[in-house]
């Protein structure tokens, strides 16, 4: 299946790589099994993170999405074998992935569950107990179209995906419903990733301008709420064209923001 | 799949910014997105952009009998598609309440208005007519849709040329495209369809909605025109009472926007047709910008603030990294030059000595050409269009034929080295080759 022989993967970090390139791992230190060694020339087997786009075949790592490979250093420092691999691509479309904290919106009342859209195949489903404080007799305020903010505790491809607001300790941490004002809109998921990243210059930039609230799912959706409609316009229209604009572009019109 | 729903916030929020008089994208409330029309290779063949909406237009024609009540008049035939790749609420196969209205409208519009000539269609009256049939796709749903496929059409069928028939006596000649000029349709005015949006039970008006603005309003009104300020057919939908002076300054304001907009088709009817007239290159790939990963580029981001509108604006839609690639124009002969690179001219008619050489270099370069191919798929992050210094001046001689290649190797080619240019054209590595080859006339 694979076109010819693969290509190392450090070699490819930072490069374009297209779906079918294999990936060949750095070679496991000791194949020569027989010499003993002794105290700390014992190569670590660290574990390498296959991430998304990426997937094991027998020769090392095939890629399952093109764009560009990515590598990180486990934390054990720079000696320690293993680490992660990923491929950054540009997508929209979402699939759902356990662990992942989105925006879905409420599409039908059923029983005891909600049924939330949340961009992917399948909605996913929402039990009315599994908000902080919950119980039988204290329901939550929970109507068709409101938006919820939660976090995935089932997410494969044969099950339907379960959604819950609370973590595993039952506190709610920043889950639960969102506000009634504010705008919902939608942008691709790499943009999202880089919002996400700690100490993103976007968020910090736009906060100098004017106080709002930002949600960001991450399947795409993002809500924000400022004082005024103007206000938020402008900060809806700012994150959109961040995906085009280069870091000085952006400053560029901030700047021309914050002087007015 | 099922269409994504609209939440309350976002209904809500649609509704307050309505109220104060603003749009998501920054427009005014009477303020049309832009409108780009692109064409194919083919004539007939074209792409229109509302802002993010997309519609595909393409003519055809065929001859047939003709219809045994009206048999001097040709048969027009409209088809409008709902892709699923437009949104995620359309499936293929499915006639939805849309789809209907969507057809029903451009029928309206196109064939009662009469715009095209149905008599100078038909060929031999009771027995071979032409059928023309414009099919649009949408291609992508950010509202409006109406207006963005009626565009498209009129813009087809303007475009479009049909084969050119001559008749004596009995006896009636088909002409292909190479012994005669294809002849355009006889198209009578252009009607256009202009879509507004009501709210509140007719208190706001909105022209041109997005798909938002699409969900949550109470009421629409569709009026097609064309320059000459006459109606070609109003609908109205979704209930609401309209006032007289409303529909009033709706038809005033529908005016005013047919006008820009024909203005708009029949300069991109010209350009395209320069361009075709002067050999340059045309068709989908000259309207799309290369050299970047998302091609699919906003226009201009309009950020919505009161007094620096126009300063960010203008910033904004000056936006686009510059492409690093200056293509110089190449000059074959004095007065013909070429720009950029396209695809392999095909011109049928080689002279019988030339026919062996030919037939050689072309299974060669088919050969290294699928190779450049397949290189250049694996490396497009380092991919650059080859840059050349300075312009080269090519041979005056039309019985040459002559490979375009790097300037380190030969730029010219002729006979006597045929050999060896074989050679070196199948050792280059990740060039593009670009090959003219003259018809000896």
């Amino acid at each position: 299946m694979a076109a010819g022989s693969g290509v190392a993967a450090e070699a490819c970090v930072g490069q374009v790589v297209l779906p079918g390139d294999v990936l060949l791992l750095p070679a496991h230190p000791d194949e020569d099994g027989e010499q003993l060694r002794l105290g700390a020339s014992v190569a670590p087997r660290g574990r390498l993170l296959c991430g998304p786009g990426l997937r094991r075949c027998a020769a090392g790592l095939l890629v399952t999405k093109c764009g560009l490979l990515r590598h990180r250093q486990p934390s054990g420092g720079a000696a320690a074998a293993g680490g992660a691999y990923w491929v950054d691509s540009q997508q929209k479309r979402y699939v759902p992935v356990k662990g992942d904290h989105v925006i879905g919106i409420v599409t039908a009342k059923a029983g005891d569950v909600f049924k939330l859209d949340v961009g992917g195949s399948e909605q996913a489903s929402l039990s009315y107990l599994a908000f902080e404080g919950a119980t039988k007799r204290n329901r939550p305020n929970v109507q068709v179209g409101d938006l919820i903010y939660g976090q995935f505790l089932v997410a494969n491809k044969d099950m339907e995906p379960e959604m819950v607001c609370i973590d595993s300790k039952g506190r709610s941490s920043g889950m639960g419903i969102i506000g009634q004002d504010g705008f919902l809109f939608k942008v691709s998921l790499g943009l999202l990733r880089k919002l996400l990243a700690p100490k993103c210059e976007v968020i910090q930039e736009l906060s100098q301008l004017y106080p709002f609230e930002l949600v960001l799912g991450m399947n795409g959706r993002i809500w924000v709420k400022a004082k005024t409609v103007q206000q938020t316009l402008i900060i809806v229209n700012i994150l959109e064209a961040c995906e085009y604009m280069t870091a000085d572009q952006r400053k560029q019109a901030l700047a021309k923001l914050s002087g007015h | 799949m099922k269409a994504t729903p609209l939440s309350n916030c976002e209904r809500r929020f649609l509704l307050r910014a309505l109220q104060e008089g603003k749009r998501l994208d920054g427009r005014q409330c009477y303020d049309y997105r832009n409108v780009r029309v692109s064409f194919g290779p083919d004539y007939g063949c074209c792409v229109v952009e509302l802002g993010k909406t997309r519609v595909l237009g393409q003519v055809s024609c065929e001859l047939v009998p003709p219809r045994p009540n009206r048999p001097t008049e040709g048969i027009l035939f409209f088809n409008v598609e709902l892709s699923p790749m437009a949104a995620p609420g359309f499936e293929p196969g499915r006639q939805s309440e849309l789809l209907v209205e969507l057809n029903s409208l451009i029928e309206r519009c196109l064939r009662n208005s009469e715009c095209i000539d149905t008599e100078s269609l038909c060929v031999v009256a009771g027995e071979k007519v032409w059928q023309i049939r414009l099919d649009l796709h949408v291609l992508n749903h950010d509202g409006n849709m109406i207006d963005a496929a009626s565009i498209a059409g009129i813009v087809a069928l303007c475009h479009f040329r049909r084969p050119d028939v001559s008749v004596q006596g009995e006896e009636v000649t088909v002409y292909t495209p190479e012994e005669r000029d294809p002849v355009p349709l006889s198209i009578h005015h252009m009607p256009i369809c202009v879509s507004f949006a009501f709210f509140q039970q007719g208190t706001y008006l909105l022209v041109d909605p997005t798909e938002r603005e699409e969900r949550v309003m109470d009421g629409f009104l569709v009026i097609a025109m064309n320059k000459h300020r006459e109606i070609c057919t109003i609908q109205s939908s979704g209930g609401i009472m309209l006032v007289k002076e409303q529909v009033l300054r709706c038809s005033k304001i529908t005016a005013v926007k047919v006008t820009e907009i024909t203005e708009v088709i029949q300069k991109a009817l010209e350009n395209d047709q320069k361009v075709r007239k002067e050999g340059g290159k045309f068709g989908f790939a000259e309207s799309i910008p290369n050299q970047k990963i998302t091609s699919f580029k906003m226009g201009s981001t309009a950020v919505d603030t009161n007094n620096v509108e126009e300063q960010a604006e203008e910033i904004i839609t000056k936006a686009e990294p510059p492409s690093e690639v200056v293509a110089k124009p190449i000059l074959h002969t004095p007065g013909t030059a070429q720009i950029g690179e396209g695809i392999e001219n095909s011109w049928g008619d080689l002279e019988e000595s030339e026919r062996e050489e030919a037939v050689e270099e072309e299974s060669e370069s088919e050969v290294t050409a699928f190779e450049c191919q397949k290189r250049e798929s694996e490396d497009t992050s380092t991919m650059k269009e080859t840059k050349e210094d300075e312009p080269i001046v090519l041979s005056d001689s039309e019985e040459e034929e002559v490979v375009i290649l790097e300037p380190q190797e030969l730029p010219k080619k002729t006979r006597t080295q045929t050999n060896s240019k074989q050679e070196n054209t199948s050792k280059k590595a990740c060039n593009r080759k670009r090959r003219k080859k003259r018809a000896a006339h």
